[in-house]
């Protein structure tokens, strides 16, 4: 299988949360690729893609951040009107639900990341219907 | 080799003849603070007792109590039985407000203090062999030098390493080959958290096998914490500095229950408003009075603290009879919205969660509003904020179906909380009532 790994880090609301860690992914060196913010009023989980998913993770660890691993896939569409809903529709058909997902375009190209129980599962469902999964050395190479 | 007991014969005595020392001690006691403590001698004035009248242990409901307001009211020496050139020690308890109370010692009471606790580390396995990491306060609290002076008696190697300071404690732990270590509920959760922030495995790293836990009430939930987090068995103390500090009751290898030293101490457990004796295995106030202090006898001292005699004999061998786990102190309780509750309710819900960290606040504001702040595990945390919705909301009703108000709930990053050297702080109250 070829998951997408993210980083996600536990945030409670204050002013300066996110900018504690890019300044830490700063230091480091390190590229932030994408990032999502969930946040639910009290706290948050602040999620990110960055080029060196294992530095990042010692870095944030290393610096007190409660941090963990997260895999997702990372889907290909075209950026045009009804690209996720291929997307959506293949997997509801397949009775898959998905727990989280975002996207983000680069260039013409539009990414979807997507997060399920089964990531195998869905990754077979997509490949199955011609949609294409990118590995996290693809997705960095963009 | 691993010795049994400190002192075998009176930790095994059986029952009528330990029964019947504590009665000649207390007669002793008696007749010496009524001979040369003015405090005592108007008290027994005014309920026209007299030393000679004690004559079966039962008596001692005859007596008064002693309560910290008394040995407030009577700071510094009001209460001490020898002349001042016998005194060796001062240690003192600081209470929230006001003045703190003065606890005097002689050279024979340090010693025994020593030995008291000397029987306690070999109730918990401890020998010679053994490295002793002292992270209690050193100074005017009770809880650091006297088991040092009985840690040294049984020959372990003493690191005086006072509290705080995570990183030089693991430098000490990892130079000196620690085993053994004395220290807060709070700060063992909290250096176990430290430990797991570092990367350090105390199993793989360290050799700690054994800790002595006191100073602060905690729950079983938050020992098994610590023994699973650290590698380690826990042995809950208890001690107050108006005894001496550590070594009055403490657990033995069957983790059950704290044999409470009454050659030392006679124990009663009371009603706290009525102040009747409550049956056997009832929960009450426990009231001690020294047996064998020189400097500052103290009859029926009120300790505050909630707890129930276990009368049936323990497997070590040992007759003196244990206490339950203290389940909170009197004056710890607090009442929200009506409702009495002790701080360990919820301590106790907390700790039992695994996805949840060592450190908690309790935090009232306004009008009766309660905020629990706790940190979550490191090591739990899956990277899913939905998880943490749901956890919340099953925590605030575990939390409510104990104390039956509903608190509000708040998930804090670990080591986000404050830690506190000494006695941990887990209530702020900053109503306005
Ligand atoms: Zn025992």
């Amino acid at each position: 299988m070829n998951p997408v790994q993210l980083l996600a880090v536990f945030a409670e609301n204050k002013p300066d949360q996110l900018a504690r860690v890019t300044a830490a992914l700063a230091s480091a060196h390190l590229n932030i690729h994408w990032i999502g913010i969930a946040d639910v009023q009290k706290f948050g989980v602040i999620r990110f893609l960055v080029d060196r998913t294992d530095l990042a993770f010692d870095t944030l660890k290393q610096r007190g951040f409660t941090v963990s691993r997260v895999d997702v896939l990372a889907v290909e569409v075209e950026d045009c009107p009804g690209a996720l809903h291929i997307v959506a529709k293949t997997l509801s058909a397949a009775g898959i639900s998905l727990n989280n997902c975002s996207g983000f375009v680069f260039g013409r190209r539009a990414i979807i990341l997507l997060e399920t129980s089964d990531l195998e599962l869905a990754r077979q469902t997509l490949a199955h219907h011609g949609l294409k999964i990118l590995s996290e050395t693809e997705i960095l190479q963009l | 080799m691993t010795l049994m007991y400190w002192q075998r014969d009176l930790e095994t005595m059986p029952r009528d003849p330990l029964r019947a020392l504590q009665l000649q001690r207390l007669q002793d006691t008696v007749a010496r603070v009524e001979a040369c403590v003015p405090f005592y001698q108007s008290q027994f004035a005014s309920t026209r007792f007299t030393a000679a009248e004690l004559r079966t242990l039962e008596d001692v409901r005859r007596l008064p109590f002693t309560t910290n307001a008394d040995l407030r009211n009577h700071y510094p020496y009001g209460l001490v039985a020898v002349p001042p050139n016998r005194l060796s020690r001062l240690h003192t308890s600081s209470g929230t407000t006001g003045k703190p109370k003065a606890i005097f010692f002689s050279q024979r009471d340090v010693d025994q203090a020593a030995e008291l606790v000397a029987r306690c580390l070999i109730m918990v396995g401890a020998t010679a062999d053994d490295v002793l990491q002292n992270m209690m306060t050193y100074g005017l609290f009770t809880g650091a030098l006297v088991v040092h002076y009985g840690a040294e008696k049984v020959g372990l190697l003493v690191i005086p390493a006072g509290p705080g300071n995570s990183e030089r404690q693991l430098l000490l732990m990892r130079d000196f080959g620690t085993t053994l270590f004395h220290c807060t509920p709070s700060y063992a959760l909290y250096l176990a958290d430290f430990m797991e922030r570092h990367g350090v495995d105390p199993r793989r790293d360290l050799k700690l096998r054994k800790a002595l836990i006191g100073a602060e009430a905690h729950s079983e939930a938050t020992r098994a914490k610590i023994e699973a987090s650290l590698g380690i068995q826990a042995y809950n103390s208890y001690g107050l500095s108006e005894m001496n500090g550590p070594g009055v009751a403490f657990e033995c290898e069957h983790q059950q229950g704290m044999h409470l030293w009454e050659d030392h101490y006679l124990l009663e457990i009371i009603n706290p408003d009525t102040g009747d004796p409550v049956p056997d295995g009832d929960p009450g106030e426990l009231v001690l009075t020294t047996l064998c202090r020189e400097a500052m006898p103290l009859l029926r001292y009120r300790t505050r603290d909630i707890t129930a005699i276990i009368p049936e004999p323990c497997p070590c061998g040992r007759t003196h009879r244990r206490l339950r786990r203290i389940t909170g102190r009197s004056d710890d309780m607090l009442i929200v919205r009506g409702v009495n509750i002790y701080p360990q309710q919820i301590e106790r819900i907390l700790m039992a969660v695994p996805e949840l960290g060592r450190n908690y606040l309790i935090e009232l504001d306004g009008l009766d509003e309660m905020t629990i702040k706790v940190e979550l595990s490191p090591a739990h945390f899956d990277g899913h904020v939905e998880h943490l919705v749901q956890l919340e909301s099953r925590l605030v009703d575990k939390i409510r179906a104990e104390i039956l108000t509903k608190p509000k709930l708040q998930l804090v990053a670990p080591g986000s909380l404050p830690i506190s050297e000494g006695k941990a702080k887990r209530v702020i109250d900053r109503r306005v009532l």
